[in-house]
């Protein structure tokens, strides 16, 4: 390292007192409301306005209210599905751009900046008025349909921009010595961009998960997701059953989002190692 | 197949998929919005395939621009809302131990992974007449009268932000952080006062950021139809509740549709000026 950027470093340890109140205030404004919803779970007042005395009822009961479960299902089935097919088209696309010349590539690559670029609420109407020309009714599939669209780009960006650096001669090496596409595809190409793909993976899957306006337009009456059941509950009051799955999906959410961060950093530490020992 | 390689084959599987992805759900759904925008409404609801420009015409009405002129300044106030707590707070991590900062930024990230309907609704829980910080307030003897704050445009506005806020963050740290130090020191050397050395050297080397930050929480604020119903009551009628309408309960999608292209129009103007100023692949 250079010597004058070390010293520069420790200049720049000393923390403000100050600045960092200022931190801590900014991330009390981002936890708080999720903290309350947290700790509204245990409540034992069926009117989710004040806190009256502690219970895990809630954790149990939710179990009865059908149409917040069925939600629920629903959401992971959308984000589910919508990820595994993000990831093999995305995935896909970003080798294939990396590998080919062609015309329509400059198009291809543009295009996969406008689902990301147009506002979110103009993407939903546009799905929602092509489902109905084509007399697709709004359900499930339309659900998984439109957030393939608009998680795909985002895999597909992701990977490219991992791959844009490695070398092309491992995978001409396994042709040379026999492999087939597929076989140099699966066994050579994939393992290099893995941390790219399940970026982008994780990437798809939090936005699923995240989605309310695209879902708004494009889902059914059957087939709500568990933020459009909340979203229709809020102004005539949600019970605390609410609150307790909710807390179960930010663990579950949290903790994933942990995994993922720590399997990635691995993943590019494992390469580095290797990069160092060529 | 075996051994011999035909390259033209893999770039039909491998792009193949993307692009009749993108045709049949970006492309033709943008363009049936066009389509849309140009038929006539019908009194049941419908569409009648007969050509009029009456929805770009009825975007003048004196209602609809209020609506639009509310919803910019609502936008344009959580823009730079954003960018007042946003600024200081990517600078105080930037400035951290190289070590820190991941964490830091992680726990900036990890609010926007919850979904944001049980994020806004635990704000609801807070700001309600009876909520939390009324009887916090009350016990303590601070007020004596609860405040009204949910269901008031104060709130749709601190939903925004909430929402908004880790967008302006990530780009603002990113451009603070490819600050050359040595220009600092160099104006610090020159005597110039830690104000000055902000304002006449870091501001505007961070501008690229500034304009991401502002982009990246002006344009999806337009959208964010849910928040103000949750947070404002949907008494206050912004752009993007407007279409939702048009297309659930106005049931005017030519209309809707008018709306959505203006707001394309408006997000396209808006990025062609920030391409001039900075690169795209700044808003990551």
């Amino acid at each position: 390292m250079n010597p004058e950027i070390s010293i520069h470093n420790k200049k720049k340890i000393e923390f403000h007192p100050l600045s960092m109140l200022y931190a801590c205030l900014v991330y009390l404004f981002l936890y708080l409301p999720i903290v309350i919803v947290i700790v509204f779970s245990f409540n034992t007042s069926k009117v989710n306005i004040k806190f009256q005395g502690f219970t895990t009822d809630w954790y149990f009961r939710m179990f009865d209210n059908s149409r917040l479960m069925e939600s629920f299902y629903n959401t992971l089935l959308v984000a589910g599905a919508s990820t595994v097919i993000s990831i093999v088209i995305g995935t896909l696309c970003a080798v294939g751009l990396y590998r080919f010349e062609f015309k329509l590539k400059s198009l291809i690559t543009n295009s996969l900046y406008i689902p990301i670029a147009i506002p979110e609420i103009v993407f939903g109407i546009a799905l929602l008025v092509f489902f109905s020309s084509i007399h697709l009714k709004t359900g499930l599939l339309t659900l998984i349909l439109s957030h393939v669209t608009f998680s795909m780009p985002f895999v597909a960006i992701t990977v490219r921009s991992r791959i844009a650096g490695f070398d092309r001669s491992i995978e001409e090496a396994a042709r040379d010595l026999g492999a087939n596409e597929f076989r140099t595809f699966m066994r050579v190409t994939l393992p290099l961009i893995m941390p790219g793909v399940i970026a982008g993976g994780m990437l798809a899957l939090t936005l699923s998960l995240d989605d309310v306006v695209i879902s708004f337009f494009t889902s059914g009456p059957g087939s709500t997701t568990m933020p459009l059941y909340i979203l229709g509950l809020v102004k005539k009051g949600v019970s605390p059953d609410v609150n307790a799955l909710s807390t179960l999906v930010i663990l579950g959410t949290i903790g994933i989002m942990v995994i993922a961060q720590v399997a990635q950093s691995r993943l590019e530490q494992n390469e580095g190692g290797n990069n160092s020992e060529n | 197949m075996k051994g011999k390689s035909r390259p033209d084959l893999p770039l039909y599987v491998m792009l193949g998929p993307t692009f009749l992805w993108l045709l049949i759900f970006v492309m033709i759904p943008l363009f049936n919005v066009i389509e849309i925008s140009f038929l006539t409404k019908n009194p049941s609801g419908g569409i009648d395939f007969r050509f009029s420009v009456e929805s770009y015409a009825s975007l003048f009405k004196r209602d609809f621009m209020l609506i639009m002129y509310r919803s910019f300044a609502l936008s344009l106030q959580t823009a730079v809302l954003c960018l007042l707590i946003g600024y200081p707070f990517a600078y105080v991590i930037a400035n951290m131990p190289r070590d820190y900062r991941k964490y830091f930024l992680l726990f900036i990230m990890l609010p926007f992974w919850i979904n944001s309907v049980i994020r806004i609704y635990g704000w609801t829980t807070l700001l309600r007449m009876e909520g939390v910080i009324n009887t916090l307030l009350l016990t303590l003897g601070i007020i004596s009268k609860p405040l009204e704050m949910l269901y008031t445009d104060g709130a749709t506005l601190l939903g925004m932000v909430y929402e908004l806020l880790p967008f302006a963050v990530l780009p603002l740290y990113a451009s603070i952080e490819k600050l050359d130090v040595s220009l600092l020191e160099a104006a610090r050397d020159l005597g110039a006062t830690k104000a000055r050395t902000f304002l006449r050297v870091i501001f505007p080397l961070t501008m690229p950021g500034v304009f991401a930050a502002s982009l990246q929480t002006f344009i999806p604020s337009l959208g964010l139809f849910y928040i103000s119903e949750m947070m404002g009551g949907g008494s206050t009628m912004y752009i993007g509740n407007l279409i939702k309408n048009q297309f659930l309960s106005a049931r005017n999608w030519p209309l809707g549709a008018a709306l959505s292209l203006f707001l394309i129009l408006i997000t396209l103007i808006l990025l062609k000026l920030y391409t001039k100023v900075g690169k795209l692949e700044d808003m990551a």
